[in-house]
């Protein structure tokens, strides 16, 4: 090849981001030193060691680099770039594993409270943002760029844009990762919920997501097909939105710009409003529509069947990406919110249903004719089982958002079993799925190592996930009569305290669930270990999907 | 032309697809959010509203950096129960000066909108120290080590500066006498306690924690409880005159 003789210099991203790099550690130095809390020094001096690795590796890279950039194509294929796809998924199944390990640690605490120890960073109050963090952020997140990176290119038959650019995302996405994480166990928290990171993580992760939008669009931009797919159009609105919302919801005004903490620029009622409006629209394209992008790729793909109806993807997309930015206010029903927000945080969020379910038939029907594989692959069972929890969170989340309903079930535990059917059910079970299929297409293996286990991690994953939201059902609706029952005299009936005590047997349920969930997903890691380790090699790389026409 | 070839510019054109996604996303937050900067009757007019003082503030950030949002709540809502419990329905105007908001959204604890002067300080500290020497029933966890540890005085200006450039009003005697009024609050024997008394009126000067010398941790975190929902007068208070 006339290729390897030419002269090797450094890219523009090389030659950039390398000193910027050195730079940026410098900065840091200079902030571990003039700190005034030592949370912020330490997550200074990891952005230093951070950066001096990044200048280093980036370097190192070029001098074993060959003098030219790997292909765009090949033989007239796409070069797909699967690095950073391998990293994040990876990434995905070590915080998945440890968000699961840290939420069984807290429903513990609930029910036996001593598992606090009494001290500052073992307490539930601290633990609580990183379990929700390390489900949803880290190992959500991970997932999601992951199957993002390999839909967007194999359905445009176009290699990832970008040279060091996907791994600027998924490697600065996961130290993003590390500094929300061992911030909220520091103390540092903004305590807005699902927004807990502080201001200098906030801004870091805006950097990171604006690489991850531009690359995702820059490979959509040089595909080969006229068509964008659309579990691409649901990456999108995924990327696009959860930009937007993270902006709204965090302009904070640090106290010095050597500290850590900061002050919200919202205030009181506005602040719950812009709070609401990015939490629920974090469970809206975070955990629904980018997970939907999944199901509208990975199931068609499974089942060797096209997606149901082409004409209801559209509907389904523009109809739920509308309807679902409305919905924040009723996560504020009769609190201090003006009633005309919260009228209409409640009207769309029944109007959500809707959409929600189109796309459950979607994803559902999508089976016509392949049914029977549910017999014989318990993968395909998971990802459709995925699709039911959702369109059971579905029906259950705009059943809760009107208001007499939501009198009884908000501050219980209601609201965290509906949450955790959408979670463990929808979320956990869509992303297992993908990555059930991934992790075999990525290291090029026939086959899953065994099947039969993941047989097993399906169903004590089931059992765990209904034994978690039928124990928060019970306890949530019990609290809540018990709230607002009265005796004949016309007193309260119930101390604060006796309903407290009344959740403990559910508490110790509900851990077991989340037991058997963790242990499920084991299963699913050593299950894909030695798929990598010891499957069997396929030669042909699999023949990318046909857009939908 | 039908509706479904229509929709082939969206499929076709990345940009298009974008510009399409952004305008059908901004309208709920733009309704559903800038009416709230504007309209007159969102905060209700109330007297007693004033920002926290500086121990008060000290002891919200660390509620903050706590979590206590997790378990406990601060909105009582207007529900026969509730109002029982708790006392008057929280109004919007209560949290005016919050930085973030603390409304919470899950009671595992009861909520917290009106818990001062409901409790003695002692029963604070002892119940902060070990919830359980107090509750037997309680799953809190312990904060013992707020007793022991002191409160950073230095700082507490520019955090009233950094309150007042998102909208707390904050005065500039007040910002001045910053670190004065944290520790005089904490010291009904300290020299600044009238001129405190001053800049927050009705303001409680009291040794919270019971302990000697500077603010500890539990000083700020007792102050803030013991002001929740104590600011407005309910029986002054009338609710038609907010009409509008």
């Amino acid at each position: 090849m006339s290729e390897s003789h030419a002269v090797k210099s450094m890219t523009l991203g090389e030659a950039v981001l390398a000193p910027l790099f050195g730079v940026t550690a410098f900065l840091c130095m200079i902030g571990a030193a003039k700190a005034v809390d030592t949370a912020f020094a330490f997550h200074a001096s990891l952005g230093a060691a951070a950066s001096l690795w990044a200048a280093f590796a980036i370097f190192n890279r070029y001098f074993d680099r060959p003098s030219s950039l790997p292909a765009q194509e090949i033989n007239g294929r796409p070069n797909y770039n699967m690095g950073p796809i391998k990293f994040s998924a990876v990434m995905g199944m070590f915080w998945g594993i440890a968000g699961f390990a840290v939420g069984l640690l807290i429903a513990s605490q609930l029910a036996w409270p001593s598992l606090n120890f009494d001290l500052p960073w073992t307490s539930f109050g601290r633990l609580r943002p990183l379990h929700t963090s390390a489900v949803i952020f880290a190992f959500g997140g991970n997932v999601l760029i992951a199957t993002s990176f390999y839909v967007v290119q194999k359905t445009c038959r176009a290699r990832l844009a970008g040279d060091l650019a996907p791994w600027f995302v998924v490697i600065g996405y996961n130290f993003f990762i590390l500094i929300a994480g061992t911030g909220y166990l520091l103390g540092v928290t903004q305590s807005k919920e699902y927004a807990e990171p502080e201001w200098y993580a906030d801004l870091w992760l805006t950097i990171v997501w604006v690489t991850y939008l531009l690359v995702f669009l820059t490979t959509i931009i040089k595909r080969k097909e006229p068509h964008i797919f659309v579990a691409n159009w649901f990456y999108l609105a995924f990327i696009v939105t959860i930009a937007v919302l993270h902006l709204g919801n965090n302009p904070a005004l640090p106290v010095s710009v050597f500290g850590s903490k900061s002050y919200i620029a919202w205030g009181g009622v506005q602040d719950a409003m812009f709070q609401w409006w990015y939490g629920h629209n974090a469970v809206g394209f975070f955990l629904t529509a980018g997970f939907l992008a999944i199901m509208y790729y990975f199931i068609p793909k499974r089942a060797e069947r096209p997606v149901y109806s082409y004409r209801l993807s559209i509907i389904h997309f523009w109809a739920i990406i509308f309807l679902y930015i409305w919905a924040g206010p009723h996560h504020l029903h009769y609190t201090a919110l003006p009633d005309w927000a919260q009228t209409l945080g409640m009207t769309f969020s029944i109007m959500l249903w809707m959409p929600s379910w189109g796309g459950m038939i979607n994803g559902l029907m999508t089976l016509s004719g392949a049914w029977d594989k549910l017999r014989t692959d318990p993968v395909l069972r998971m990802l459709v089982v995925s699709v039911a929890f959702y369109g059971m969170a579905t029906f259950e989340g705009p059943l809760m958002s009107i208001k007499v309903v939501n009198s009884l079930s908000h501050y219980t535990d209601w609201t965290i079993g509906h949450v955790h059917s959408g979670a463990l059910g929808w979320v956990g079970f869509v992303s297992f799925g993908a990555l059930y299929c991934l992790i075999p297409w990525l290291w090029d293996r026939k086959g899953l190592y065994s099947l039969k286990l993941v047989n097993w991690h399906f169903w004590i994953a089931t059992i765990g996930i209904v034994l978690y939201i039928s124990a928060m059902w019970v306890s949530g609706i019990l609290q809540g009569l018990m709230w607002r029952a009265y005796t004949s005299l016309g007193f309260l009936e119930y101390s604060f305290i006796e309903t407290v005590e009344a959740m403990h047997p559910f508490y110790v349920i509900r851990a077991a669930g989340g037991a058997l969930f963790l242990i499920g997903a084991l299963i699913m890691v050593y299950n894909l270990w030695m798929t990598v380790r010891v499957g069997e090699v396929e030669v042909q790389s699999p023949v990318a999907l046909q857009p939908a026409q | 032309m039908s509706f479904w070839t229509r929709h082939h510019i969206f499929e076709k054109n990345s940009i298009v697809l974008i510009a399409g996604i952004l305008a059908v996303i901004a309208i709920g937050g733009l309704v559903e959010i800038t009416p709230l900067f504007y309209l007159k009757s969102t905060i209700e007019v109330v007297d007693g509203i004033r920002p926290y003082t500086p121990l008060e503030l000290t002891g919200r950030n660390i509620y903050v950096r706590e979590g206590c949002y997790l378990c406990h709540s601060q909105m009582i809502r207007p529900l026969r129960d509730e109002v029982e419990r708790y006392g008057h329905y929280s109004l919007a105007a209560e949290s005016m000066y919050d930085h973030p908001f603390q409304w919470g959204s899950k009671r595992t604890g009861p909520d917290l909108a009106r818990v001062g002067a409901k409790y003695s300080d002692e029963w604070h500290v002892t119940h902060l120290k070990d919830p359980r020497a107090i509750v037997p029933q309680s799953v809190m966890p312990g904060y013992s080590f707020l007793s022991v540890t002191e409160v950073d005085t230095t700082v507490i200006a520019d955090h009233l500066r950094t309150s007042r450039a998102v909208g707390v009003p904050y005065s500039d005697d007040q910002i001045a006498n910053a670190v004065a009024d944290l520790k005089a609050q904490a010291d009904p024997d300290n020299a600044g306690a009238d001129a405190f008394a001053k800049r927050y009126p009705k303001a409680v000067v009291r040794n919270f924690d019971g302990k000697p010398g500077i603010p500890t941790e539990m000083d700020a975190l007792v102050a803030y409880l013991q002001m929740l929902g104590t600011l407005v007068d309910f029986k002054l208070y009338n609710e038609k005159a907010n009409l509008r």
